[in-house]
């Protein structure tokens, strides 16, 4: 339209591709460019996005949903070690029949063993009809003898259902596993990705409802000040006062049910402290703010004011905040579940894990240790560096003060 | 001066009484009547009732809190639920332990901790530093479960350097036979942390005005890190050292528990385990009071050391 109003006045005015993109970018677009040439940062994203993806597959069931399974023999030792090692493997508890591929645990047993055969015969590659055959089971009847004898219809059935059962029933426990396996044989990897989904959950919900609750009081504090500021201040000094892994323990005493959520709630609760007092500076500094002056111009309401306005101004540091207590999250669920204050015992956590580690690692079982430390080794570090990155992209007057 | 004190005394009053609501609401209220819990320690129902009529549990709240307050005042909560020891008895007989392994370690951490960060700050931005500053982020994210595991394992265990637990009734075997590992370990885990912090802080100092100036009158490098920069670090370094002071008192759980040392870390996981609620009660109240005193003694040390602060 305004191409033709130019036109009709005779002169060209610039179409809209023509015009120089003058809106400057955003806080976040800004912060977005630092990050992307920032390697390090990028690299820890990468690992950390990773990982919730493989949080997200593990809890919707698509990958390690069968990691309770005893899929290997009992502290089956990790691939690259080899099965040198399965020496000391309680070799008897194995089932009968259960030798492997490999056929490296063979068991044979005493005891008249009616399908043993049968299972040889279908492990040589007959089919099971010619592996029952092969049995002890009596050879099958002619047809003569089947109008004489009144069982011929039920041992042909048992015939059948043994061969089907043979056919079916192939024990099979590898002798080693990628990573290893634990006490019972199951699968430390799918253990340790299961493990990942319980340790990473409760990091981002309990970190969550940390954030959430830390940003409210202090938005409520600092926003209203006055005998608000001083009640959301007691608050803060008592929670504050009490050393921080006490006040866990100290909740998860009273708190007799176990379980995910429990585990939540009980850092969630307690951890608020830190958002509260960063948050409370930040809504004391802003609410006189000329921006703010002109939203109470304009009739917005206070909640409008705090939440449309303001948050919007300090969210960057919410969700360095957020970042930050994901990590210490991770850190106290594991020493919970490790003490058996945290999730339950038919939950994996890294915690439970290394719990399950330490008396392994006597026997000189030591990859189950292993295998949960570098995982969490791994998030651990990309998070924290992660957090580190987003702290200067998003502030980057603080930059070359990490640790701080 | 005596006025400020005597006004952040004053102050800290309604910080005491929030903490005994709190512990009181955790322990009266979310955790309810402790006849559940007795009922599975105790077979005597005569001594049930006892502990529930001494407790107060069918008065109203504020008789309870009335209880609370008494055995706060009067040091005296009673018997454990488990084991019938006094409560008082218990705290005062644990906390030797605790020092013995966390105040030599507190002293030796600070000092290397504080050391190692000069060094590093010193050739900041090389690649010394960046490689010191990997390790330690690495090495923060490692669990501290797994230290004392493995050092457990390797230098108790496998190599037999130390006891793998235990603890004497001597004070010199205790510290130097029985807390040598935990002590070991315990540097270990706090130094990454420590080093990362003491590191910003003395960089903080090197760019000032002050350290350009010593170096122009051609003050020697060992003396300008060592008495200009130390010494204006030192502030934040107090104040940090301070606020770790209440940990003390706690023990470090872990390395309590792992090593059987009888500290006040071990027993409130040992309570916790229990559901022993008045070991737990006293310990949470008289460590958050700890807490809040040396807040105010934080306060004030940092008026010592930097006369700049001004107390209001």
């Amino acid at each position: 339209m305004a191409t033709d109003l130019a036109a009709l006045r005779g002169t060209r005015a610039p179409t809209a591709r023509e015009i120089p993109h003058t809106v400057s970018p955003g806080l976040w677009t800004l912060a977005w460019r630092r990050l992307r040439s920032d390697t390090v940062g990028m690299v820890s994203l990468v690992i950390v996005a990773a990982f919730i993806l493989m949080m997200i597959l593990s809890g919707a069931g698509l990958i390690a949903s069968d990691w309770n399974r005893e899929v290997g023999v009992n502290y089956a030792p990790p691939t690259f070690l080899g099965e040198e090692a399965t020496a000391t493997a309680p070799a008897s508890i194995t089932l009968p029949g259960a030798g492997n591929a490999a056929g490296a645990t063979q068991y044979k047993s005493n005891i008249v063993d009616p399908i043993g055969d049968v299972i040889e015969a279908l492990k040589a590659g007959k089919t099971p009809g010619e592996a029952a055959s092969t049995g002890t089971l009596p050879p099958p009847e002619t047809a003569e003898e089947k109008s004489v004898d009144p069982l011929a219809e039920v041992m042909a059935d048992i015939r059948k259902s043994e061969a089907s059962k043979a056919a079916a029933k192939p024990v099979e426990r590898k002798a080693t596993l990628p990573f290893g396996g634990d006490k019972w044989g199951r699968d430390v990897l799918k253990k340790t990705i299961k493990g990942s989904e319980t340790s990473i959950f409760v990091g981002l919900a309990a970190a969550t409802l940390a954030t959430f609750l830390g940003t409210v009081f202090g938005a409520i504090a600092g926003y209203f000040g006055k005998w608000v500021d001083d009640a959301f201040n007691w608050f803060y000094s008592v929670f504050s006062s009490i050393p921080y892994l006490l006040l866990i323990l100290a909740v998860a005493a009273v708190l007799q049910q176990k379980g995910i959520f429990t585990v939540i709630l009980i850092l969630g609760l307690t951890g608020w402290t830190g958002v509260f007092r960063l948050m409370r500076a930040e809504y004391l500094k802003h609410k006189s703010r000329e921006y703010v002056q002109a939203a109470d111009a304009i009739g917005a309401s206070n909640a409008r004011r705090m939440f449309l306005h303001i948050f919007p101004n300090v969210s960057h540091v919410v969700l360095v905040q957020l970042s930050i207590l994901v990590v210490g999250f991770i850190k106290a669920e594991v020493i919970l579940s490790f003490l058996g204050f945290g999730v339950p015992v038919d939950v994996v956590s890294w915690g439970s894990m290394l719990n399950e580690a330490q008396n392994e690692l006597i026997l000189g079982k030591w990859w189950q240790l292993v295998a949960a430390t570098t995982a969490m080794a791994i998030l651990v570090t990309a998070f924290s560096l992660f957090t580190d990155a987003l702290r200067d992209a998003l502030d980057p007057k603080l930059k070359g003060r990490a640790g701080a | 001066m005596s006025a400020y004190i005597i006004r952040r005394l004053w102050q800290m009053l309604p910080t005491m009484l929030g903490v005994v609501l709190l512990v009181f609401f955790i322990f009266n209220w979310v955790g309810g009547d402790p006849a559940y819990v007795l009922a599975g320690k105790i077979s005597n129902q005569e001594q049930i009732d006892n502990i529930r009529r001494q407790l107060g549990v069918d008065q109203p709240y504020w008789v309870q809190l009335g209880i609370f307050l008494k055995q706060i005042v009067t040091a005296d909560f009673g018997a454990s639920w488990s084991t019938n020891e006094r409560v008082s008895h218990i705290l005062l007989t644990r906390l030797g332990p605790s020092l013995t392994v966390l105040v030599p370690l507190t002293i030796l951490a600070t000092l290397i901790s504080i050391g190692l960060a000069l060094a590093v700050a010193y050739v900041r931005g090389s690649f010394t530093d960046r490689m010191v500053m990997i390790v330690c982020t690495v090495g923060l994210s490692i669990s501290i479960l797994v230290y004392i595991i493995v050092f457990q394992y390797v230098f108790a265990y496998k190599l037999g350097w130390f006891p793998v637990q235990g603890w004497g009734d001597s004070f010199i075997q205790n510290l130097f036979v029985y807390a040598s590992l935990p002590i070991l370990i315990g540097l270990v885990v706090s130094i990454a942390p420590n080093l990362r912090l003491y590191r910003t802080f003395f960089l903080d100092e090197i760019n000032q005005d002050y350290v350009r100036t010593a170096r122009a009158k051609g003050v020697s490098e060992n003396r300008i890190m060592w008495i200009h920069v130390l010494r204006n670090a030192s502030i934040p370094i107090i104040t940090f050292l301070m606020a770790e002071l209440p940990g003390l008192l706690l023990g470090s759980f872990l390395i309590e528990r792992f090593f059987s040392i009888p500290g006040i870390g071990r027993e409130v996981i040992l309570a916790v385990e229990r559901s022993d609620f008045p070991v737990i009660k006293a310990i949470t109240v008289y460590v958050a009071f700890a807490t809040i005193a040396t807040n105010l003694l934080a306060d004030l040390t940092y008026k010592a050391v930097d006369p700049r602060v001004q107390l209001k």
